[in-house]
């Protein structure tokens, strides 16, 4: 289903001037238990390591621009939330050396993802997390082409980078003994850099969100079973390898899209990694009294709550801004709103299917037990049984969650079950707990 | 609103809130507030946006789905006593009787089903569950008229208790509540529940001024007696102006209320036609095979008889009794339908089936369940095997 959002980008693409500072978020990577390699006040080129991480020390991240580490933001139990860098001028970079994929080996050109900071691109399934250097993915799997809300339309991203996404699929082509997959829209895609890929195979599927989740795509594809270990990129991240091979250096530049019913002129952005939201949005939000934006890095259904001075995350090529629903509303469980957007028939919204909507972060209702049935299914297009294998993770049932299939799911793929479901179950947190417990489990 | 809102938020919560005097009464008095306020709660984890369907919602639209039977009900409560009395009066009267000898079941059912559950929601500290709107409303249309209101009481404080609380509450129950309420009925006060006399508010409370050689019985007693010629018309049993229990007779006022539960999405459509396919394959099977009157009915006959179109529409519905995969609602459905015709036709000793075979089924709903769940997973195991060859 595509959730009917207000805010759609136009295809316009800005460059805007640096930015006041920049970050790299630990939180945007599951799992990783950060060490920091500098101190404040160090200068960093693009490219230099910042930390990395405790329990696989090869994998490093590295400074998306040049300029000076400022600043660590730690939150609660001094956890490590932010590493901010303050841009300068120099725009220098530290060279990694350019490549030709096909003549240096495997081992090297792995070496090469690391030290450059663009392994953390290459994340696998099962859980969802950095894929791990000792692994040989069965398969690498790319969607081309993104469903999520207001998500940016990767046709209009890759404009101007084919070469380079060519050259990052050549890349990836050389750590697996399987296949590199592109799953494309049947009938949105265009662009023949994806259309004409060389050395992948190229799907074609057709439907609503969340036909875009690379999850989905696997299962269809070719599912994982217990035991197989698959990669998985974005876009944008196959690009910046691409460039990484290319010129040598770790070129954080993406595009990203400023959507949602709040932003004035919602566009697209040419930015470095983890440039800081008010850059791109900073006069483009719209003012009304008594409205709180809220802004989020990545998607309506999956993003991460920022401030307005926050960061757009590692993996994000959207930023969205939608209202803050903390008005409370006179009956209004009961009251046939049109302003209100509803999968249930019970809700006049099924009516209009042609319009647009401005929702908010409400949530309408306290959790209650699960209580309808056969809801879930309907939104998860896999030969998966929703429910049960969230019922399943809530008991921790280890042997029930691994028949049921939770190898094969990340909490992205269950985002829209937790977008209608009526019980208001944080579901997408439950399939990361029961990641999180299997993954404990055999660790 | 928006003062309303201030003097609920500032001058009566406090005194709910934790060192309030009415701290006790904490959830009985969100109950209330969130039933008149949606809150200002926002997301905090997960999807930032979310659906506007809820709970309350739900309930609701089933609630709306049940008032054709229950504005029936009320009429045909007035109807049959008028006619028992032989008495000849218009259409407002009629109603009038019946308002007035059914709103008291419905008031009592909700008083003490909802003290039950605010007093659970209390002691468990967790917010007031909605499942028991509907639950009060289905508990007065199954019963007889005639039931005293102590009777009601202690069935539904039975139902919410033992049905519901004793697993966790809404949500977590195996039977349905009102259909549990009624099997305790059936079962404990079988005088008031069964027989030819108690379908009529005459009967019972003013049997002196009954018509010389009225019987009240139900066209399932009247079959199972035998007396093919005093049953009713098709006509009669499909619009209800038979005697039964309150919301059940009228197969025309419950098709409306199907029809809101489909059209809503609210009810399983899956559900509703498996119970009816299993019923009218069970009634043609014996049609084949009839050795007595009963067997011959036609098949048809059995879904507008008795409780079957209420069963099938509002009890067998029920998302958290029934089964809960989507192949298995219709094995679940189909055996209902079966089981309903099994009991009325071959075990003289209990005219009515549904209540009994959704309550057999609600208990053997997670078994099969438990085979949906494993096909789906031996399927899934096989999958490995053509991606090793």
């Amino acid at each position: 289903m595509n959730i009917p959002l207000k805010g759609e980008a136009e295809k316009i693409l800005q460059t805007p001037s640096r930015a006041k500072e920049y970050a790299v978020k630990p939180t945007d990577f599951h799992g990783l238990f950060p060490k920091m390699m500098l101190e404040e006040g160090e200068r960093v080129k693009a490219g230099t390591p910042l930390f990395y991480d405790k329990y696989n020390e090869d994998v490093v991240f590295t400074a998306p621009v040049s300029g000076t580490y400022t600043r660590l933001v730690r939150g609660a139990k001094r956890r490590i939330l932010e590493v901010r860098i303050e841009p300068d001028e120099a725009d220098d970079h530290i060279d990694f050396g350019a490549a030709d994929p096909a003549s240096i080996s495997r081992e090297e050109i792995i070496d090469k993802l690391l030290k450059s900071g663009l392994w953390p691109a290459i994340r696998q399934r099962p859980y969802s997390i950095i894929a791990s250097r000792e692994d040989k993915p069965r398969d690498i799997f790319i969607s081309a082409f993104n469903s999520a809300p207001l998500a940016p339309d990767l046709d209009f991203v890759i404009n101007g980078s084919e070469g380079d996404f060519q050259k990052g699929l050549d890349v990836l082509s050389h750590l697996t003994d399987g296949e590199v997959h592109l799953g494309i829209d049947a009938e949105s895609t265009t662009s023949e850099a994806f259309t004409r890929a060389k050395g992948v195979r190229v799907h074609r599927f057709k439907g609503p969100h969340p036909a875009g989740n690379v999850g989905i795509q696997i299962h269809h594809i070719r599912p994982v079973n217990k035991g197989d270990i698959v990669w998985y990129l974005d876009v944008q991240h196959v690009v910046t390898i691409g460039r990484l091979f290319e010129t040598g250096i770790y070129d954080s530049r993406k595009v990203v899209a400023l959507t949602g019913s709040e932003v004035e002129n919602p566009r697209y952005y040419r930015v470095h990694a983890g440039v800081r939201l008010d850059n791109i949005a900073g006069n483009n939000v719209l003012q009304e009294e008594g409205v709180t934006p809220r802004f989020i890095s990545g998607d309506a259904l999956t993003g991460e709550k920022i401030s307005a001075n926050g960061f757009i995350g590692f993996y994000d090529s959207q930023a969205t801004v939608i209202p803050e629903g903390d008005k409370p509303e006179l009956i209004g469980w009961l009251i046939p709103n049109m302003q209100r957007f509803s999968v249930s028939r019970t809700w006049p919204s099924f009516l209009m299917p042609w319009k647009k909507y401005r929702l908010d972060t409400n949530i309408r209702s306290g959790e209650r037990p699960f209580v309808i049935t056969g809801l879930y299914e309907k939104y998860l297009p896999m030969d998966i049984l929703p429910m049960q294998l969230l019922k399943a993770i809530m008991i921790n049932d280890i042997d029930m969650m691994e028949n049921l299939g939770i190898y094969e799911v990340a909490p992205e793929d269950f985002a829209l079950c937790e977008f209608v479901c009526p019980s208001k179950i944080e579901i997408q947190s439950v399939i990361r707990d029961g990641l999180d417990n299997i993954q404990k489990e055999f660790a | 609103m928006k003062a309303l809102h201030n003097l609920i938020e500032k001058k009566v919560k406090p005194h709910f809130e934790q060192d309030g005097k009415l701290s006790k009464f904490y959830r009985t008095f969100e109950a209330f507030e969130t039933f008149l306020f949606v809150q200002g709660n926002v997301t905090t984890r997960g999807s930032h946006i979310r659906d506007a369907m809820e709970m309350k919602r739900t309930m609701f639209h089933v609630l709306i789905a049940l008032i054709p039977a229950l504005l029936f009900g009320m009429w045909n409560v007035g109807y049959q006593h008028y006619q028992a009395i032989g008495m000849d009066v218009d259409f407002i009267d009629q109603f009038l009787f019946g308002l007035y000898r059914v709103l008291p079941i419905i008031i009592v059912t909700y008083a003490s089903g909802l003290l039950v559950e605010f007093l659970f929601a209390t002691i468990r500290n967790h917010e007031v569950n909605e499942g028991f709107l509907v639950t009060g409303m289905l508990l007065p249309l199954i019963v007889p008229v005639t039931i005293p209101l102590w009777m009601v009481a202690l069935a539904t404080v039975f139902a919410v208790i033992i049905g519901k609380e004793v697993f966790g509450g809404t949500g977590m129950n195996i039977l349905n509540p009102a259909l549990l309420a009624r099997a305790f009925l059936f079962f404990a006060y079988p005088a008031q529940f069964s027989g030819d006399e108690i379908w009529i508010y005459a009967q019972v409370h003013a049997p002196e001024q009954l018509v010389d050689g009225f019987s009240g019985a139900t066209s399932l007693a009247v079959l199972a007696a035998g007396n093919l010629e005093s049953m009713p018309s098709v006509m009669e049993m499909f619009l209800g102006t038979i005697p039964g229990s309150i919301g059940e007779t009228s197969t025309l006022a419950i098709l409306l209320g199907a029809f809101v539960l489909v059209a809503t999405g609210v009810g399983s459509l899956r559900i509703m036609l498996s119970v009816v396919a299993g019923g009218l394959f069970m009634g043609l099977l014996f049609n084949l095979f009839a050795v007595n009157e009963f067997m011959e009915v036609p098949a048809y006959y059995h879904l507008i008889m008795g409780g079957f179109a209420f069963g099938t529409v509002y009890m067998a519905t029920d998302p958290v009794s029934a089964s809960q995969t989507g192949t298995g609602k219709y094995i679940y459905g189909f055996l209902i339908g079966v089981i309903t015709l099994l009991i009325r036709v071959v075990n003289p000793a209990f005219p009515e089936g549904m209540m009994l075979a959704i309550l057999f089924m609600n208990v053997f709903a997670p078994l099969i369940d438990h085979y949906v769940v494993r096909a789906n997973v031996k399927r899934r195991l096989k999958r490995v095997k053509p991606a090793e060859a």
